[in-house]
């Protein structure tokens, strides 16, 4: 691991490794939050921030936590950085942390942030965790961009807030798509963006870990003898 | 690595961890608090201006606010003006949660949802605090989804509405979250609220299907219960129990004047 190379680290989560395409990771707040561009943008840096930072200081005092309990300082890190993510916000975007509201705090229990950590950060040196943490940082971003463009096509007529296709409320002609606005259509984005990628990476498709065995009568009786 | 899990060392990590992240934490909050009290004023005042529909963007939000209004606290109850408390200072948000200073509402009486409601509420006049152009007051009550909190403004004569405008609403996006869509609002413009000066009973409502009349707006579209909890706060709040005793006042004074 100690020979990843700088382009690797960064990169690979974006395409090839995503971590909410491929590890399906992170869902909850990518449904919560990308109803619009600008939203999903300004999460998608506190993510980056959070992540890359968490794994940096995770990684600096790897070789003091005691393994009992190493989850809770991890924990107690990335929360942290949470709520400073969350002031800052909430002092310099003061519109978008509205926005926002409890989808920055909730970045606590994004599994990426944690997941980078135990995984990457426990055994890597600061520097490589941290651009560990800018690159799934980024693939998250990533998708929520791709996410939110669609929705906020499809459900509201705009990207970045400018219109595109002017919408019947406002004297267009498009009807928009009111399930977009809604966070299960983020699940049909999602889903449908998975199919696309693994599709193009064959590799990408799991192995089926297990087939339903067909029900047979003589088991029942077997059963029921026990 | 043995050493790093025997009690001492795992007291001592657990330890420092929480002194630093806790000072951390604390400073950023200690630091970054009055640029995000500054925002969330910044934010009330521009609100107020858009209610006014006086604001034009690109305006500075400070100059202006400064230039056109004059907060003033108003006791529901009498409809007059409070002497004792000041504008600048008196959180009528806190106040609804003091018992001291607000009143439980409860069944038939709280049509509006809300629960508690202070018993003195900041109003904020345009022009001149005499006679006003326009009365800006908070409403707020329960929406489809959650407490909608917003401004409505009126004209001078406490009767013809200008504009509502919510800051803080969780309808759903595209229905009920429509009540943030200009075109809408823009319906507001010249709507009465009582008929014949009988403030006891406000009359302005939403209405489906083509409001027709200056008492009606039309409802939104695939948001009957939104609809519904915006007329409710409107006839709350522009009831006895709300600001029908104070808007009275400025009935009465455009008849003298007249």
């Amino acid at each position: 691991m100690a020979t990843d190379s700088v382009k690797d680290v960064v990169l690979s989560p974006v395409f090839k490794n995503n971590p909410i395409a491929l590890q399906v990771l992170g869902i909850c707040s990518a449904l919560a939050v990308t109803n619009s561009m600008s939203v999903s943008l300004v999460m998608g840096l506190a993510v980056i921030a959070v992540t890359a930072f968490s794994s940096m200081f995770v990684s600096l005092i790897r070789n003091h936590i005691p393994s009992s309990i190493r989850i809770i300082v991890q924990m107690t890190i990335i929360a942290s950085l949470v709520i400073v993510v969350d002031q800052v916000l909430r002092a310099y975007a003061y519109e978008m942390s509205k926005q926002l509201s409890v989808f920055v705090g909730l970045i606590i229990t994004n599994c990426i942030v944690m997941g980078r950590a135990e995984a990457y950060a426990m055994q890597n040196g600061p520097a490589m965790s941290f651009l560990d943490g800018v690159g799934n940082g980024l693939g998250y971003a990533v998708i929520l961009l791709i996410v939110g463009f669609v929705r906020e096509l499809l459900g509201s007529g705009s990207v970045f807030g400018l219109t595109i296709l002017p919408t019947v409320q406002n004297g267009g002609w498009y009807v928009p798509n009111g399930l977009m606005l809604l966070p299960p259509s983020a699940f049909f984005v999602i889903g449908l963006l998975i199919w696309v990628l693994r599709t193009l990476n064959p590799e990408q498709i799991e192995k089926t870990e297990y087939r339903i065995v067909a029900n047979s009568k003589a088991k029942i009786k077997e059963t029921a003898n026990v | 690595m043995a050493s790093n899990n025997s009690i001492k060392k795992t007291l001592i990590v657990a330890f420092s961890l929480c002194v630093i992240c806790s000072v951390v934490v604390s400073s950023a909050a200690v630091v970054l608090k009055p640029k995000q009290l500054q925002n969330q004023a910044l934010d009330r005042k521009s609100n107020i201006l858009q209610v006014t529909q006086l604001y034009k963007p690109g305006d500075d939000i400070e100059e202006k606010y400064a230039e056109l209004i004059t907060p003033r606290v108003v006791n529901l109850e009498t409809g007059d003006y409070s002497e004792d408390l000041d504008p600048n200072n008196y959180d009528q948000f806190d106040a609804a949660r003091d018992p001291a200073t607000s009143r439980t509402l409860s069944g038939d009486d709280d049509i509006a949802g809300i629960g508690r409601q202070e018993k003195f509420s900041t109003v904020y006049l345009v022009g001149n605090p005499d006679d006003p152009d326009q009365i800006v007051m908070p409403i707020r009550g329960q929406g489809l989804w959650g407490l909608m909190e917003g401004f409505l403004s009126v004209r001078g004569d406490g009767n013809t509405i200008v504009g509502l405008s919510y800051y803080d609403q969780s309808e759903t996006p595209g229905l009920g979250g429509e009540v943030d869509n200009p075109r809408w609002k823009a319906k507001w413009d010249g709507k009465k609220i009582y008929e014949d000066g009988d403030f006891q009973d406000p009359q302005i409502q939403l209405v489906k299907g083509g409001a027709s009349g200056e008492y009606e707006v039309d409802a939104l579209s695939g948001a009957s219960l939104t609809s519904r909890g915006v007329t409710n706060m409107l006839r709350f709040w522009l009831s006895d129990e709300g600001y029908a005793p104070y808007l009275a006042r400025f009935h009465d004074d455009s008849q003298g004047g007249a």
